[in-house]
């Protein structure tokens, strides 16, 4: 089994990594790429096949998650702080929804882990070696499957959707004229910094513009490899 | 991006650090009065300034659900809403900032529950540099008798009980703030602070702290706020000249 380590030498204090069991699988991506579909699609095919899923996603943390919210909707944090907090609330399901999963041998899908947020920050002009080593005490993930598209269909798909809204558009940055302009300034440069670090961190890039089941066929090819267990056969769904 | 250095703003940064029961609050308060009575615009900066995060703060420490990591983690995202709001625009306006206790605390703190001490330190890039660190060095016995005589019971995170170091929450208290010593000790030289004996009079302290003041003030001039911030919470807080 591969066992777990963190990205920088020191990690969490007090967490032993050797404890960790369970699988770690992160699904990035920008804004409005079908991450929560695919998220419930692979929870289903795998308890399907005997595995425990925790999912979890951001700003959900008990410490932090309602916080932010309210953050969110009264705009009166400046990018630092935001950043900062944002921080603060992935410790947060790290270390109290995360790891315990973990431990316990649950297959951990997360809607989005660090590359977002510091993609984010990045984006607001954090420093990006600053912003990568403020996260050295994330675990580093088995799996990591980015939904990539183009900002073209980003477009299409956010309008047949939600619609554009205030913080995927960017509107703190004043970007643009409009929310129009903003979201395409702003989830463009985005999409320019999970390309960088598709390299680095080992995405597995999935081309999210064709439809549902071809996406999640790859999802899942991409997936299977990592369930090959002694006890357990993966069928298909 | 602005990174930990010296900062080109018009106005000064002064913080104290120290131990609980140290008497660095009441000197940096004595400090102000003076600067003010001698014509200078000064700003008082104080530890969990954003009611935002504060909540969340008070929420995790009620609920004791904080570990080492979101410890250091939601202070420094506190700190970062006071460096946006109440250390950077009054400093851009030319104001002396005063500030009880600042990243040193943290460094301190975190590092005194397990969290490495680089990682800690990379964290506060951002922060302003002071122009003068004053630390107020007193013994453990001492400043546990000024503590223990004149105010509430010490708290969960304060005495480190986190970290399961003793049950009894005065001895956890204490040593938890003696490994605290030892990191400030450390960082004397790091990051060059200015000691202060805090063992001698009130008075004492005081006359050497503005000494050392006066010097960092030359040339600086008074009351002149040289560019004018939109910050109504600053506008109101600002003394008058």
């Amino acid at each position: 089994m591969g066992g777990f380590g963190f990205y920088g030498e020191k990690g969490l204090p007090g967490i032993n990594v050797d404890e960790l069991k369970g699988k770690l699988i992160v699904l990035e991506g920008t804004d409005g790429v079908g991450r929560s579909t695919h998220i419930g699609l692979l929870k289903l095919w795998l308890e399907n096949n005997g595995h425990a899923v925790l999912d979890t996603g951001m700003t959900r943390s008990a410490l932090a998650g309602e916080g932010l919210k309210a953050a969110k909707e009264g705009h009166t944090l400046g990018r630092m702080t935001m950043t900062l907090f944002y921080s603060t609330d992935f410790a947060d399901r790290l270390e109290n929804e995360m790891i315990p999963a973990l431990r316990a041998g649950f297959i951990v899908l997360t809607d989005r882990y660090i590359y977002s947020l510091m993609a984010r920050a990045i984006v607001r002009g954090a420093d990006p070696e600053w912003i990568r080593g403020v996260y050295d005490f994330a675990l580093k993930p088995d799996i990591v499957i980015y939904l990539r598209v183009n900002i073209e269909d980003l477009i299409t798909r956010v309008i047949q959707h939600s619609g554009f809204n205030y913080w995927e558009s960017g509107m703190d940055l004043h970007l643009g004229d409009d929310m129009y302009d903003s979201f395409v300034e702003y989830q463009t440069r985005l999409l320019a910094e999970f390309d960088r670090m598709v390299a680095p961190d080992k995405f597995y890039v999935i081309d999210a513009s064709a439809n549902i089941d071809q996406v999640f066929d790859s999802v899942r090819a991409t997936v299977e490899p990592l369930l090959k267990l002694p006890h357990l056969k993966s069928r298909q769904a | 991006m602005r990174m930990y250095g010296k900062h080109r703003f018009p106005g000064k940064l002064f913080i104290v650090e120290g131990i609980d029961g140290s008497g660095k609050s009441t000197q940096i308060a004595l400090l102000q009065k003076w600067l003010e009575s001698e014509g200078y615009v000064t700003f008082f900066s104080e530890w969990n300034s954003s009611p935002l995060v504060r909540d969340v703060t008070r929420r995790g420490k009620r609920k004791r659900a904080l570990t080492p990591m979101t410890f250091s983690l939601i202070h420094a995202t506190d700190f970062a809403d006071r460096t946006e709001h109440h250390i950077i625009p009054p400093l851009k306006a030319g104001a002396l900032v005063l500030a009880d206790r600042y990243i040193y605390t943290a460094f301190a703190r975190d590092v005194a529950r397990g969290v490495d001490a680089a990682w800690v330190r990379r964290l506060y890039q951002f922060a302003v540099k002071p122009t003068i660190g004053f630390y107020f060095r007193i013994s453990l016995d001492e400043a546990m008798k000024r503590i223990l005589g004149g105010r509430e019971a010490i708290k969960f995170y304060e005495a480190g009980m986190d970290l399961k170091l003793s049950e009894d929450i005065e001895e956890s208290f204490r040593l938890f703030q003696s490994r605290i010593i030892d990191e400030y000790e450390k960082m004397v030289q790091e990051f060059g602070l200015m000691v202060i004996d805090a063992n001698q009079s009130i008075e004492e302290q005081q006359v050497q702290m503005r000494q050392i003041v006066t010097q960092a003030l030359e040339g600086t001039k008074k009351t002149r706020i040289r560019k004018w911030v939109d910050l109504g919470s600053m506008v109101r807080r600002v003394s008058p000249a």
